[in-house]
């Protein structure tokens, strides 16, 4: 297919901030997008939900603006959002044509001077706000723990996965202020940042502004990268319990990095095992067996390492063996025989279909400018696109058979059982019991 | 030259936009066709809009409407529910259904290279649904099982409980999958006959918009369900959209949700019609009162307070009378100081306090210069065009939109808020752990809480 294509031109001033632009005059917008390369695999044990955090103190005021951050944005029109995961945080405003320098002259006061905006108030502020962030979306929702159970499973303690970005209520709680300092001083510097302008503006302009409004901002040393190992020699079953109704099984592997071999294809083994009715478990879980209720899974592509999951809950009455039982039964046929060519044509025409809508917005989480970010900070460089797509498009029955053989193994993966209180007999025979708050 | 940092840069101008132009047409079996040109990707969305939503189920067979929905994509012809998916999923489809108290959606985006197929397999799921016996078991089984699973979810738990509170026993009062002995009494015929009846080009609206001329985007449409017919004219016999008043006493009501972490909390009232002329005075009231980050409740809750992770007002149209109501979820032991300031707010903004001209210039603000935004993809476009639709709203609306949202004076605001804002008529709904906050609500004075069984 033609014509899918995401272009850009790219510059890095002399502090080491990478500038991208891309121009779309559709519509009167211009998208400002952030990142910094920092996120929760920065942290140490202990000390963890610290990058996200910041990313909140991001939006308290700086220097020259001591005082929230929305306020003159929205009276601009501004729509604007942060959001901090294990690789990086982002940071971004959809603003009018009108509005470019605002926003510019904002993101680069927070960049360059946020530190004499921040107060022992404000943090501590912050810090309830977060804990409440943490109890509104992990310990009050049904299954709330599942992903961090299962990240400290798959992870050794000092793996700086083991942890979830949302990072321990107790480390939050300890959390003190010269902290932030030290984290600011170290991650929110231009050279370890990257800034994409997207939409209704020349691309001279747009480099003259971010030279204008960044190029003053002093440069730092760019942070070591993080490294770091993992493998499981065994099938790990646990079983936690939980304010649910029905029962859930967690299968999680580790696999391919962000961009590594394989990566795709365990992307597109995802969708075949159980997004949607046309994929194999939802068919035979729930269209004809009726053992599951619903059946989702993913091939979560990370810098340092990857993981993949698929999930399936039990119907009422069900044992999570039953499902498990046959899901493997379904991988093994997989990697026995690989897909079927009537899946990968499906595939394919879904994969170019999801490119292409991935070009409908300028701004905001996943639009253009947060994609050309993403390429440039986690690849190397904004002009990934094409390639990314093509990853999906030479993949074949038989690498996809391949990448599913090399990760989908039953002899190194974790098994984790969600059950309703005092349910323990539903889960998976043998499983050890956790608590997690 | 150096970055003025004394002073934020001013922001110029608004930059000119013009809104997208609506094609009506109206193809010989009656089914009304509204197209936009929409050509910034080669996408096309069709959405055909539905009389008769949750709204429309009559007592006794709540989620009736939901189910119904819910089949259209089990099988048309010879194919079953997976060929169908497999079909969607060849055209890179993304579809869609969208229940809602008045009108039911059916969406399919996908490539223009495939309009020809997702409107043809559009038409067949909605217009010639198989709606087998078989399938018909198995789909309400899960939904069974669904409405189980949202006794795990403080939100839903709360949506359902409000809904009840505000409506009682009238149609708008139960989420569309409806309750589990209404469902469990559902039958196959119960489904023939409301698509029999309410599945009809008379009853319909075809919003199409995408990278197409708009001739060509009618003509689509028309060879995909120029064929289609009806033996009804697909009107509910008393529309629930008829609601004007309803009595509405003050009280405090829980649900109780043992060492849960937060308060789920709703607090509101039915309060204005989607077509009240005062519609963008409560916008603009409703933006500085609870509308957006900056607006007060969010600013005292959580950027004062750090009672919770974000707070908001709003509300929840209907063609009839809709309720305005505050959503927080807060820290359980913060749950009474947190309904007080929120009441202190409520009060506020119609009495002692009234928006300050900053306040109400960053609302009107904040909801005009950003609003081309919303038609940036061909999903939106459509989108808001049903809306217009729904509503019965002029295709000059979205260009009006701006100037009656500046119209709005602070007198009118206060005037609005005075109508449609009564603090002594509010629903307090708390879903969360009454024995920790047991104590300490008759601090409140609301009375005793009625405490309401789980699945309401």
């Amino acid at each position: 297919m033609t014509g899918i294509a995401l272009p850009y031109t790219k510059r890095t001033l002399a502090n080491g901030l990478d500038v991208i632009v891309h121009e779309d005059h559709y519509l009167p917008l211009v998208a400002v997008n952030v990142w910094y390369h920092v996120g929760s695999k920065d942290e140490q044990p202990g000390r963890t939900g610290f990058a996200h955090l910041f990313e909140h103190l991001m939006f308290e005021g700086s220097e020259h603006h001591n005082k929230g951050y929305f306020p003159p944005l929205q009276q601009a029109g501004a729509l604007l959002n942060g959001s901090t995961n294990t690789d990086r945080t982002n940071y971004w405003e959809v603003v009018p044509t009108s509005a470019i320098d605002l926003a510019l002259w904002m993101e680069s006061d927070r960049m360059g001077f946020l530190l004499p905006a921040l107060t022992r108030d404000r943090f501590e502020t912050q810090r309830d706000v977060v804990l409440n962030e943490r109890r509104q979306n992990y310990e009050n929702r049904p299954y709330g723990f599942a992903l961090m159970a299962i990240m400290a499973a798959l992870y050794p303690a000092e793996h700086p996965y083991n942890w979830m970005t949302i990072g321990s209520a107790d480390d939050i709680r300890t959390m003190q202020l010269e902290d932030v300092q030290a984290f600011f001083r170290t991650y929110y510097h231009p050279a370890n940042a990257s800034l994409v302008l997207a939409g209704d503006v020349d691309a001279s302009r747009a480099f003259d502004l971010a030279e204008h409004y960044f190029g003053e901002i002093p440069a730092g040393a760019k942070p070591r990268p993080v490294t770091a190992a993992a493998s499981l020699d065994r099938e790990r079953r646990l079983v936690l319990e939980d304010r649910v109704e029905l029962a859930r099984v967690y299968l999680a592997w580790h696999s391919p990095a962000m961009f590594a071999e394989h990566d795709a294809e365990m992307d597109l083994a995802a969708d075949l095992l159980a997004n949607g009715k046309t994929s194999r478990l939802y068919r035979s879980l729930v269209y004809e067996r009726r053992i599951a209720v619903d059946v989702s899974g993913y091939q979560s592509s990370r810098e340092i390492g990857g993981f993949f999951l698929l999930v399936a809950t039990a119907a009422p009455g069900q044992a999570l063996s039953d499902l498990a039982a046959q899901i493997d039964r379904t991988i093994e046929e997989l990697i026995e025989d690989g897909p079927t060519a009537a899946e990968m044509e499906r595939a394919e025409a879904q994969a170019e279909a999801h490119f292409l809508y991935r070009l409908q917005t300028v701004g905001g989480f996943g639009g253009k400018s947060d994609q050309l970010n993403a390429y440039n900070v986690l690849c190397g460089t904004p002009g990934y696109f094409a390639e990314d797509l093509a990853r999906y498009q030479a993949a074949t029955r038989e690498t996809v058979r391949a990448a599913a053989r090399h990760v989908l193994r039953f002899d190194a993966r974790v098994a984790l059982s969600v059950v309703p209180r005092g349910q323990q007999a539903l889960a998976l025979p043998g499983s050890e019991t956790l608590a997690v708050s | 030259m150096a970055v003025d940092r004394s002073h934020l840069p001013d922001v110029g101008p608004d930059p000119s936009f013009a809104f997208p132009s609506i094609v009506h047409h109206t193809l010989a079996n009656g089914l009304r066709v509204r197209a936009v040109e929409h050509h910034s990707v080669p996408i096309i969305t069709l959405a055909l809009q539905l009389d008769g939503g949750s709204g429309g189920d009559t007592p006794g067979r709540e989620g009736l409407a939901a189910l119904v929905a819910d089949m259209v994509d089990e099988g048309t012809g010879s194919l079953n529910a997976i060929d169908v998916s497999d079909a969607l999923a060849r055209i890179g489809g993304d579809y869609d259904i969208d229940v809602g108290p008045d009108a039911t959606t059916f969406s399919l985006t996908t490539l223009t290279r495939f309009a020809e197929r997702g409107a043809s397999l559009l038409a067949a799921m909605v217009t010639t649904p198989a709606l087998r016996d078989a399938d018909f078991e198995r789909v309400k089984r899960l939904r069974l099982d669904r409405l189980r699973q949202l006794k795990d979810s403080p939100p839903a738990l709360a949506e359902r409980a409000f809904l009840r509170l505000m409506y009682g026993s009238h149609p708008y009062g139960h989420l569309p999958i409806g309750a589990d002995e209404t469902l469990r009494r559902l039958t196959p015929a119960d489904v023939a006959t409301l698509h029999r009846d309410r599945f009809g080009p008379a009853a319909a609206t075809m919003v199409v918009a995408g990278a197409m001329a708009a001739a060509d985007l009618i003509a689509l449409v028309d060879r995909a369900f120029g064929q289609w017919s009806a033996a009804s004219d697909g009107s509910p016999e008393t529309p629930a959209s008829a609601l004007t008043s309803f009595p509405m006493p003050p009280r405090l009501a829980l649900v109780a949700r043992d060492a849960a972490a937060q308060s789920e909390l709703r607090i509101g009232h039915l309060s204005a019609r989607r077509d009240t002329p005062d519609y963008p005075a409560l916008l603009v009231m409703n933006a500085v009162l609870g509308g957006q980050f900056v607006s007060r409740i969010n600013l005292k809750l959580r950027e004062e307070k750090g009672y919770t992770y974000g707070a908001r007002t709003g509300f929840d149209w209907h063609k009839g009378l809709s309720p305005f109501a505050l959503q927080a979820s807060v820290h359980t032991v913060s749950t009474v100081d947190a309904i007080r300031d929120a009441l202190a707010e409520l009060e506020g903004i119609r009495g002692n306090r009234p928006p300050t001209p900053q306040e109400l210039g960053l609302a009107k603000a904040s909801l005009t210069r950003g609003y081309p935004r919303n038609f940036e993809t061909a999903q939106q476009v459509a989108r808001a065009v049903t809306q217009l639709a729904l509503h019965d709203l002029p295709d000059t609306y979205f260009a009006e939109f701006v100037p009656k949202v500046h119209a709005v004076t602070a007198d009118a605001l206060v005037a609005a808020a005075h109508t449609y804002l009564d603090p002594s008529r509010l629903t307090t709904l708390i879903v969360g752990d009454y024995a920790a906050i047991r104590d300490t609500l008759p601090s409140l004075n609301l009375g005793e809480p009625e405490l309401l069984p789980i699945d309401v």
